[in-house]
């Protein structure tokens, strides 16, 4: 095992809040109205297993023999319900047609996400990796006591019981039970210390590592799968809200005669980011919007087009920044060096654009207050709507269901629309249950975006040509800045996730630096699948392809030589190089690039094929694809993660740009923020890499290697370095 | 009033005519598997069957399906899209979901034209159905393998 923490770069601070924000104290035994149970109480279409026997806060077996895992995690498409179950399955020797999957309720104290402190939330493809001991012990507690009342009950010794596939038997005397029928003796027993349990040697796993179906995947494509938007509650109202034309403007007033005459149209409320329309239905509510006229106050709005925003990166780029890292020294090897390089790169703003636009249904009583969502970030949303309704945090219970998608989307820094929810509930004093929808539109225009950035790299190359001096500067603002995070991720001046990716490169190169311009724009930004990765891995491999054409060399043999202490990084690469036949010919007009990146503690290397066509066209003919992300729990669900990433990367890269003018988005729908459709995918084969380590992220990692590959590949096929995203030959 | 054939199901809706069938499916009649994405016919998202042709529920108004028979993922037990079904799950193609439904049901109505479809035809049958979690790869090998399955059977 490496000695290296499993910690992820981004989010390794999240232990340490930022002021601002008091986590609230979990009071145990406070449970809103739990036996009425919701849609989202049994998220994964399992029944609630009338079970007596709850080792733990994340098992609970019944009579019926029902395993219920309960899972900390949203899955938002990555699998992790699957994955989490998977652990306890595991150690628990269940079998997998019994258990079933729900999702936790918000507790920090008992579903903290072990990487982030005392916070319950998902994302920094951190599920797996925070959960895979909590898990495995969580099942192998509940197995022992399962053993031990075997055991007793049939007066044998509990080395002598066995379980398997959900069975605890005794050879000796061929007695069997199933778990349902141990589960009351089980409860009645004390609970070991989770800590000192033994687990599995990984050579006797039977679900890790081996494949394991999706527990997700009937309930979804039958259409019975329950997200935010198919909530239904007696009473319930769906609310539209009209939103400013640019961030930063407010409601001045409003006229709401004619939208009150259409008919459902219920109420119209102004809240602090725009005025509701709440209706019997959505259809209704929307045209209550189209009828609704507002007045706003635009004298502190946002007003810079991106051009304008460009331009300002662009002149901050010519001044040293904040330094986020320094070996040797940059300045004078570079004034030393045999030739010298240097390109600057241009990345817009990206929208989330999951399928599922935002949406919340929040319940307000005097009392309690009840969230339904594709819940992503519970306690700060439960300590936000707590304090927004004037109720102590354990009076919110969040019903966490499956998300449509989100990419990063729904755990907001502001808790944006989810206290817009509650905003709406809390305006009509909560005389009903509250559907806050966001059209396409909403969503698109809502802001959250990556921020744009605009990085300098210039470098100096020996006589060999290898690299002797680096220099990376990137301006663009700060994710973290003013998110409950600022105080721990924020250090000296450097937004930790703004350089991840160009501050940890992994190339020998004696005199390095790298410095940072963070500006304060009026544009909201947030975190996008992989991060500050989105961007430097695109800078930091792009601009190595060039040097190693500078240097008159293959960029494969190039990488490699500079990566000599670097073994996990030299094997993705291998890897994908010699899936891919790396150097072999292609057919006539097909080239290849390649690029290798690390984030979230796991590595990735990826070859794509291109052909170019006429008129600056080009087709995405093959991705391959290697990964090493530590030992692997399920090695379909990292395939279908590195394919998925590669997708969602692609989007960005050959599409993906959201664009000002005057303040106002300029795109609103997927006609002018188009998404990858089926004819532009390539084909995909991921190479996973054998290993023994802690397992570490995969709804990441593969987005931010599939831009710069493809450019390479690009600059392969044509001649031409594209340094401006989303990418577009001459 | 219009009248409306759903799932086998006849319905007499006191709605208006105006408004999109993805929302009286949704709203008026509580069949929520058809999703909502981009409400301009962008997305797939909310495809059901009409007339053995896969259309984007968002962008009909009830008045126009008036007297015709909808498909929705609820009600499709076709044969075809029972092994569509079945290749999706054997597959995996599933992420988020969010999308599948619409998925499924282009690529039943697709094999019920096209029996044995070449990628390029799958490519244009399919290229309204966006999917943000990006399972193509699998949808192109679950559409194959539903040929396949239905050719076999």
């Amino acid at each position: 095992m490496s000695e290296k923490p499993i910690v992820n770069v981004s989010r390794r601070r999240f232990l340490k809040l930022g002021t601002g924000l008091t986590l609230a104290v979990y009071l145990p035994g406070v449970s809103l109205r739990a036996e009425e149970s919701g849609p989202g109480r049994t998220v994964a279409g399992g029944p609630r297993a009338a079970g007596p026997f709850e080792p733990n806060a994340f098992v609970r077996v019944g009579a019926d023999d029902t395993v219920t895992v309960i899972a900390k995690h949203l899955e938002m498409g990555q699998g992790s319900h699957t994955g989490l179950a998977t652990l306890v399955a595991e150690e628990l020797d269940a079998a997998w047609h019994q258990v079933v999957i729900e999702g936790a309720p918000a507790d920090a104290k008992r579903y903290n996400n072990l990487l982030w402190g005392p916070v319950q939330g998902t994302g920094g493809s951190t599920a797996i990796a925070n959960s895979f001991d909590q898990m495995r012990r969580a099942g192998a507690t509940a197995r022992a006591m399962l053993v031990r009342a075997a055991a007793e009950a049939w007066g044998v010794p509990a080395g002598e019981v066995t379980v398997r596939a959900g069975v605890v038997m005794h050879t000796g005397s061929g007695r069997k039970a199933t778990f349902g029928e141990l589960a009351l003796a089980a409860a009645r027993l004390e609970v070991p210390d989770a800590e000192t349990v033994r687990l599995k040697d990984p050579k006797d796993f039977v679900f890790i590592g081996k494949h394991v179906p999706r527990k997700d995947t009937r309930p979804k494509i039958e259409g019975r799968a329950t997200f935010t938007l198919d909530v239904r509650l007696p009473e319930m109202l769906t609310a539209l809200v009209a939103h400013p034309p640019r961030f930063g403007a407010t409601v001045k007033g409003f006229d709401a005669t004619r939208a009150r005459a259409v008919k459902g149209v219920v109420d119209v409320v102004a809240i602090p980011t725009g005025v509701a329309v709440l209706a019997t239905d959505f259809w209704a509510a929307r045209n209550g919007r189209e009828a609704l006229a507002v007045d706003w106050d635009e004298s502190r709005a946002f007003r810079l087009g991106s051009a304008e925003i460009l331009e300002e990166l662009r002149r901050l780029a010519g001044r040293p920044g904040v330094v986020a890292r320094r070996d040797g020294d940059a300045e004078s090897a570079l004034a030393g060096a045999a030739r010298t390089l240097e390109a600057s790169f241009e990345f817009p703003y990206l929208a989330h654009a999951a399928l599922e636009p935002m949406d919340c249904v929040v319940h307000l009583r005097p009392d309690a207050c009840e969230v339904w969502n594709g819940e992503q970030f519970q306690t700060i949303d439960q300590q936000r709507v707590a304090e927004l309704v004037g109720l102590a945090p354990e009076r919110v219970t969040i019903h966490m269901l499956y998300a449509g998608g989100s990419f990063g989307r729904r755990a907001n820094p502001q808790s944006d629309f989810v206290i817009e929810a509650a905003s709406i509930a809390k305006a009509i004093g909560g005389r009903a249950p509250v559907k806050l929808v966001w059209t396409r539109e909403d969503d698109m225009r809502a802001g959250y975006y990556r921020p744009a950035f605009y990085h300098v790299l210039r470098a100096g190359l020996g006589a060999d040509g290898r690299p002797l001096a680096w220099s990376h500067r990137l301006v663009g603002q700060s994710i973290m800045a003013g998110s409950p995070f600022e105080g721990g991720m924020v250090k000296d001046g450097v937004d930790q996730t703004s350089v991840e990716g160009a501050s940890n490169l992994p190339y020998a190169i004696a005199n390095l630096r790298v410095d940072l311009h963070s500006p304060v724009l009026g544009v909201p930004v947030q975190w996008w699948r992989s991060v500050g990765s989105t961007h430097t891995a695109f800078a930091t491999e792009t601009f190595l392809d060039e040097l190693a054409h500078a240097a008159g060399q293959d960029p494969l043999q190039y990488r490699l030589a500079l990566l000599s202490g670097r073994p996990r990084h030299r094997g993705v690469l291998e890897l994908a190089a010699r899936a891919a036949a790396w150097g072999d010919p292609l057919p006539a007009g097909r080239a290849r690039g390649l690029a290798l990146h690390e984030s979230f503690n796991s590595y990735v290397a990826q070859v794509v094929e291109v052909t170019p066509r006429e008129g600056g066209r080009f087709s995405v003919d093959r991705v391959v694809c290697a990964v090493d992300c530590g030992l692997v729990v399920n090695p379909d669900i990292v395939r279908a993660q590195m394919e998925g990433g590669i997708a969602y990367g692609l989007a960005a890269a050959l599409h993906g740009a959201i664009t000002l003018k005057d303040g106002v988005v300029e795109q609103s729908n997927f006609h002018d923020y188009p998404p990858l459709r089926l004819p532009e995918m390539p084909a995909v084969e991921v190479h996973i890499v054998e290993s023994a380590e802690k397992p570490t992220g995969v709804g990441e990692p593969a987005v931010p290697v599939i831009a710069p590959a493809l450019a390479n590949a690009l600059f392969a096929a044509t001649g031409q370095r594209l340094r401006r995203l989303p990418l577009r030959l001459a | 009033m219009t009248r409306i054939e759903v799932n086998g199901k006849v319905h007499d809706l006191e709605v208006d005519p105006d408004t999109p069938l993805l929302w009286v499916l949704r709203d008026h009649l509580g069949l929520t598997g058809t999703k909502y994405g981009c409400g301009m016919g962008l997305c797939g998202a909310c495809t059901v069957i009409l007339d053995g042709a896969a259309v984007r529920a968002c962008s009909i108004p009830l008045s126009a399906v008036s007297g015709k028979a909808v498909t929705t993922i609820e009600g499709l037990e076709s044969r075809v899209g029972r092994v569509v079904m079945d290749a999706w799950e054997r597959l995996e193609v599933v992420q988020c979901g969010y999308c599948q439904p619409g998925q499924v049901l282009a690529a039943t109505a697709l094999l019920e034209r096209h029996s044995r479809p070449t990628d390029e035809e799958i490519n244009t049958a399919m290229a309204g159905n966006v999917c943000r979690c990006g399972t193509y790869v699998r949808i192109r090998a679950a559409v194959h393998a539903a040929a396949k399955a239905l050719a076999g059977a």
